[in-house]
């Protein structure tokens, strides 16, 4: 019954629709506004769930697949379908954006209307970069997304939003670009060989990983990779990365955060690996190196941050990289781990962003320098940071730290001098948090304001108590997760395996078509 | 077996109960509710101890799983408990003694403002300690280690806005994560090697895998010691402890005396299968013990803080505790780190109870003469501190020269061993006894009004006091009830000539007698003595007080290079040579563009101009093509 329903569809346009929607609506309606835009963003999380549910778990390969033509000239089709890595990529987005959503309703004041039509836009792209199965359709996607984010920013942004808005789109391009060239490159040669045209994915990993020549793919993969290494961010491609956190509001901030980085490294996963297995077998060193490189080096930026906006900024690229290096480790943990961990990040920034927000909205600072006894005035918010900080600082019983273990558990295979190195993550990671947890909440502040700062409100608490309550469910029973994720993972690496890619990639994806 | 999980459990809903509801609940209710937890855990384990040692020897050991807790294709850890006749004793010493301080607690503790954070708190500490020793495979001991190493911070930094407070739980915290990243490595290897981190299996492999192969062996057993000096406060990683002090009393008690920090004296003896295919490492042990133990000892003569003095004790006497482990002497380590958890606890909670009874005061300088007033505590403490001395009949007494008998028949240095840790114990009966005769003897100072403690602080000390005395009896030479327990986990433990011990016996009551009558002739017979001492070493006293410079020089080596790094990465590095780079190529592209700009002229001839040569070179491309 399910099959008949095009439910991955329905999930991916509903904000859309919900975009239609609001643009009808006079700009002075806030309720009927926040009411609708929010409704179509939960349902499209309920809708999410209902997915998880539905979803096979032991199956490794795409599911809820559907094809429709759509530019037939070029053989481009609407080709969609999820797996284990897609399907809580989806969840992530379609949770994040109901709770951008709703915190939006208070803390943006100017342009409502507006702002929401480009949220559940961005809500719509953002999903459908997760599904897309066409190489066409993806590349839509993405670029489409860049439209929404570079309004959000450019707009409802701090004082130095134009500047940042006009680096992250046009670094994000500079990336894109090259990608497009190299479809554009298989696509052709594709065609030349076979002479049909198509932008489907399945034919072109089996056709590139049987037929292009190695020096060929090498540029390929290396085209693809820098687009994706971008976005993720990956050293020495990060510095757009701390303007657009900082100047970006809050809601954007989630999103851009929880969600955006994680297109970069499902790329990877989806696309440059897939495409070009063997490239990136031999990509271990260089980008587990930069990864690791990332993580400590971000690290050491973060403690000096004055911003905490900038802190978490890079915090969060220092944390990216170890989901790099799980990915490249080609290991069933390893990859499982950072997939896994795309998640955990995804939750604990987004918390961290949000907490930030709340100070901000109370007192319009967010120095580190600023504020000190918060532990006192506002316990509440005290104990949330703490729990955030402590889930991405990967203290075990919280989700992050099953995924950093399972990360250098599978890295530690493949080379343990690496994972030593990164794994001075942990003690770094712990010196700049706490010392931000310290200059905020403990202590005492000069200034008579501070102490008199009101604590959460309830409204605020049950937008942040789902994020915490994740954080232990991960942390402490992360079953339901890993057994959806590790099949999927595990038919990746056995597909893209050196030495299996003729055999095993074709009669696999026959089936599916069947 | 079951009834395990309510061990665990209790504890944390305590902790949930009390931290969530506390702002609604009335304090005598917070207290009651916090204690009882704990107690009915205690319960649990005695009933559960008792169930044990009435079943045949081999049947002592169960492994209950309650669920998969991390599982991925081939790789699976469980959550699941380890019962055997060391996490049994483990576990009473830890819900007992934490009972006994949360009672302390609640009289000491009275006029907190945030009387249920503290006791939310304590609870989860009990639970994660519980964790920790309950564990059946090393990531759920490693969690539970870091959850202890988080109320440890959460407890230390308790009254926050204390800048020093805030500062020694971070300090905390980052030392410790230090060791555990040493910890966390020793866990990826041991799967590296064992396929698994249950504990049986891993120990049940070992024979076989680490036979061949001494390196691993070395390598995974120095790693996990790293995580144990962390967290048990060794050289090079001890530096937190005695900042930690920084924390309410009952809380330097529990976490930082009796149980927390010897979680890595409990981790080396769970892995002594481990170990005892690493000589080097069983040696690196022993070292790193006895030195701590000196070392300690003697910063502990000089200094004047009663707590810091405490705590230099508490961290040579886990250097004892190594000792013991280092020469495989795993079950007399085990039964000092019982005996000590008693009789540090003890002194802990008189010393906090001398602060009570003088709002707060900890300075040796300003204390003297509280004998008459405080009654209960002085003697409890007098009791606390023989057994620390390891006076003949004092728990401290067996349990401390079963170590060192160890330590002489250790196949490595034995003599220096056991000679540096019977100097140690002269040390150790001098500072202790030190603390007794300037705060107890002598005129009471002006201005203090000193009153002895209610009775729900004086209870917890006789309690303590008397298992400061009796506890070491379980370790009677000829009777040895602990040993006999605990033999069936450590089935190697090397047998003692009763020679050696009569001899160890002998001659460390004589040396700690030396000290006691050092001390007592220091600062009763002739009070002017230590003056003329200082002055005529002063470089020594001056190293002493200042605890060997060594926060200074880490200082310098660690923290003032890594700032200075990270401003360099972040002011310069990032900002002028990466972002600068981007910012360049906009620019120059801008600048290109600026030139190229020049072509596009508006005039309709210039662009006739460049099509008829673009359409020349093209023909000229064709022509010679079809040539």
């Amino acid at each position: 019954m399910i099959n008949n329903i095009p439910i991955l569809s329905i999930i991916v346009f509903l904000p859309l629709l919900g975009a239609v929607l609001v643009s009808f609506i006079p700009g002075n309606k806030y309720s009927l506004i926040k009411s609708v835009s929010f409704l179509f963003s939960f349902i499209t999380f309920l809708l999410s769930v209902f997915l998880f549910f539905v979803f096979k778990p032991s199956v490794g390969t795409f599911q809820f697949m559907q094809t429709i033509p759509w530019i037939k000239s070029i053989g481009a089709n609407y080709s969609i379908g999820i797996d284990g890595i897609s399907l809580f990529l989806i969840m992530l987005t379609t949770f994040l954006t109901s709770i951008a959503i709703v915190y939006s309703f208070h803390s943006i004041d100017s342009k409502l209307k507006e702002f929401m039509i480009f949220m559940l836009f961005l809500n719509t792209t953002m999903l459908g970069v997760f599904v897309s199965l066409d190489l066409l359709l993806f590349y839509l996607f993405w670029e489409a997304m860049l439209i929404p984010m570079y309004f959000l920013i450019g707009i409802w942004g701090g004082e130095r939003r134009i500047y940042a808005a006009i680096k992250f789109f046009l670094y994000t391009m500079v990336g894109s670009v090259l990608m497009l060239a190299a479809i554009l490159f298989i696509y052709f040669i594709h065609k030349k060989a076979t002479g049909i045209s198509t932008f489907d994915l399945q034919s072109l990993i089996s056709y590139s990983t049987a037929h292009i020549p190695f020096k060929t793919k090498l540029f390929l993969f290396l085209a693809f990779a820098l687009a994706f290494a971008i976005k993720v961010p990956i050293f020495p491609f990060h510095t757009w990365l701390p303007d657009a956190y900082t100047e970006a509001p809050i809601p954007v901030n989630l999103l851009l955060s929880g969600v955006l980085v994680k297109m970069g490294v499902y790329g990877f996963l989806r696309f440059a690996i897939p495409l070009f297995p063997e490239i990136a077998h031999n990509f271990f060193y260089p980008i587990g190196i930069l990864a690791v490189i990332g993580i400590i080096y971000g690290a050491f930026i973060a403690y000096v941050q004055k911003d905490m906006k900038k802190l978490i900024a890079y915090s969060s690229f220092s944390q990216v990289g170890f989901i790099i290096l799980g990915i490249f480790s080609f290991t069933n943990t390893g990859m499982t781990g950072g997939v896994l961990q795309m998640i955990n990040h995804g939750i604990s920034i987004s918390a961290l962003f949000l907490l930030v927000g709340m100070l901000q909205q109370r007192t319009g600072k967010r120095g580190i320098n600023d504020f000190g006894g918060l532990s006192g005035s506002m316990p509440v918010f005290s104990a949330f940071l703490l729990i955030s900080i402590l889930s991405s600082i990967g203290l075990p019983g919280l989700n992050g730290f099953v995924g950093e273990f399972l990360i250098l558990l599978g890295v530690f295979k493949v080379n343990i001098a690496l994972t030593a190195i990164a794994s001075t993550g942990i003690i770094l990671s712990a010196i700049y948090m706490l010392w931000m947890f310290q200059k905020t909440s403990q202590g005492t502040s000069a200034n008579e304001n501070i102490k008199k700062i009101p604590d959460l409100s309830l409204k605020e608490i049950l937008i942040l108590v789902p994020m915490i309550l994740i954080m232990f469910w991960i942390g402490l029973y992360p079953k339901p997760f890993l057994s959806r994720i590790e099949p999927s993972v595990k038919n990746l690496i056995n597909t893209t395996t050196p030495g299996q890619f003729t055999t095993s990639v074709e009669p696999s994806f026959l089936l599916i078509h069947k | 077996m079951n009834s395990i999980l309510f061990v665990v459990l209790l504890p944390v809903l305590g902790s949930f109960i009390v931290g969530i509801f506390g702002k609604w609940i009335k304090k005598s209710l917070i207290g009651i509710i916090a204690c009882c937890s704990v107690g009915i855990s205690f319960l649990i384990s005695a009933f559960l101890f008792i169930k044990i040692i009435n079943l045949p020897v081999n049947l002592r050991f169960f492994d209950k799983v309650f669920f998969q807790w991390v599982p991925v294709g081939h790789f699976l850890v469980n959550f699941g408990f380890y019962i055997d006749p060391l996490s049994i004793l483990m576990i009473l010493i830890v819900t007992g003694v934490s009972f006994v301080i949360h009672l302390y607690s609640i009289g000491y503790m009275k006029e907190e403002e945030h009387f249920s954070r503290y006791f939310s708190y304590l609870n989860l500490f009990v639970a994660s300690m519980l964790l920790l020793v309950l564990a059946d495979n090393f990531l759920l001991l490693f969690m539970g280690w870091e959850a202890v190493g988080l109320c440890s911070y959460l407890l230390i930094g308790f009254w926050f806005h204390k800048k020093s407070a805030a500062d020694a739980g971070r300090k905390a915290f980052i030392v410790n994560r230090i060791g555990d990243f040493g910890f966390l490595l020793g866990i990826l290897l041991i799967y590296h090697t064992f396929k698994s981190l249950n504990y049986s299996a891993v120990f049940s492999q070992a024979p076989l895998i680490l036979k061949h192969d001494n390196g691993v062996a070395t390598a995974i057993t120095l790693l996990l010691f790293m995580g144990a000096v962390g967290k048990s406060a060794q050289i090079p990683l001890y530096v937190w402890l005695p900042d930690a002090m920084e924390g309410p009393t009952p809380v330097s008690a529990l976490i930082h005396a009796a149980t927390m920090v010897t979680a890595g004296v409990y981790m080396i003896a769970r892995t002594h299968i481990l170990y005892q295919f690493a000589p080097i490492s069983m040696e690196m042990v022993a070292f790193v013990g006895i030195i701590t133990a000196f070392y300690a000892a003697s910063i502990g003569t000089v200094q004047f803080d009663i707590k810091r003095i405490i705590a230099y004790s508490t961290i040579s006497q886990l250097g004892y505790m190594f000792l013991g482990v280092g020469v495989a002497a795993y079950s007399a380590g085990i039964f000092h780190l019982m005996t000590h958890a008693f009789f540090k606890a003890l002194l802990f909670l008189c010393a906090g109870s001398i602060m009570h009874a003088c709002s707060g005061e900890t300075d040796l300088r300003k204390l003297s003469g509280l004998r008459k007033y405080l009654p209960v505590t002085f003697w409890t403490m007098v009791i606390g501190a023989l057994s620390l001395s390891g006076f003949p009949g004092t728990a401290g007494f067996f349990s401390k020269d079963d170590i060192l008998a160890h330590a002489y028949m250790a196949p490595y240095y034995g003599k220096f061993l056991w000679g540096l840790g019977i100097i140690t114990a002269a040390l150790t009966s001098f500072y202790i006894f030190r603390i007794i005769f300037i705060v107890f003897r002598g005129d009471k100072q002006q201005g203090n009004h000193p009153h002895e403690s209610p009775k729900i602080m004086t209870v917890p000390l006789i309690i303590l006091a008397i298992l400061a005395i009796i506890g070491g009896y379980v370790g009677l030479p000829e009777l040895n009830f602990i040993h006999r327990f605990l033999s069936p986990v450590f089935l190697k433990t090397s047998a003692l000539s009763s020679s050696i011990e009569l001899k160890t016996m002998l001659v460390s009551f004589i040396f700690s007698l030396g000290g006691i009558a050092t001390a007592w002739y220091f600062y009763i017979v002739n009070p002017s003595l230590p003056g003329i001492i200082k002055k005529n070493v002063a470089g020594l006293y001056r190293l002493l007080l200042n605890k060997y410079f060594v926060d200074e020089v880490y200082e310098r080596i660690f923290v003032l290079p890594g700032k200075k790094i990270a401003s360099f990465f972040s002011d310069v590095f990032d900002t002028k040579y990466i972002d600068g780079a981007v910012n360049e190529t906009g620019k120059w592209i801008k600048i290109n563009s600026e030139q190229w700009k020049k072509i596009q002229t508006g005039y309709l001839r210039d662009y006739v101009l460049i099509i008829l040569i673009g359409g020349i070179i093209l023909l000229g491309f064709f022509i010679t093509k079809i040539h």
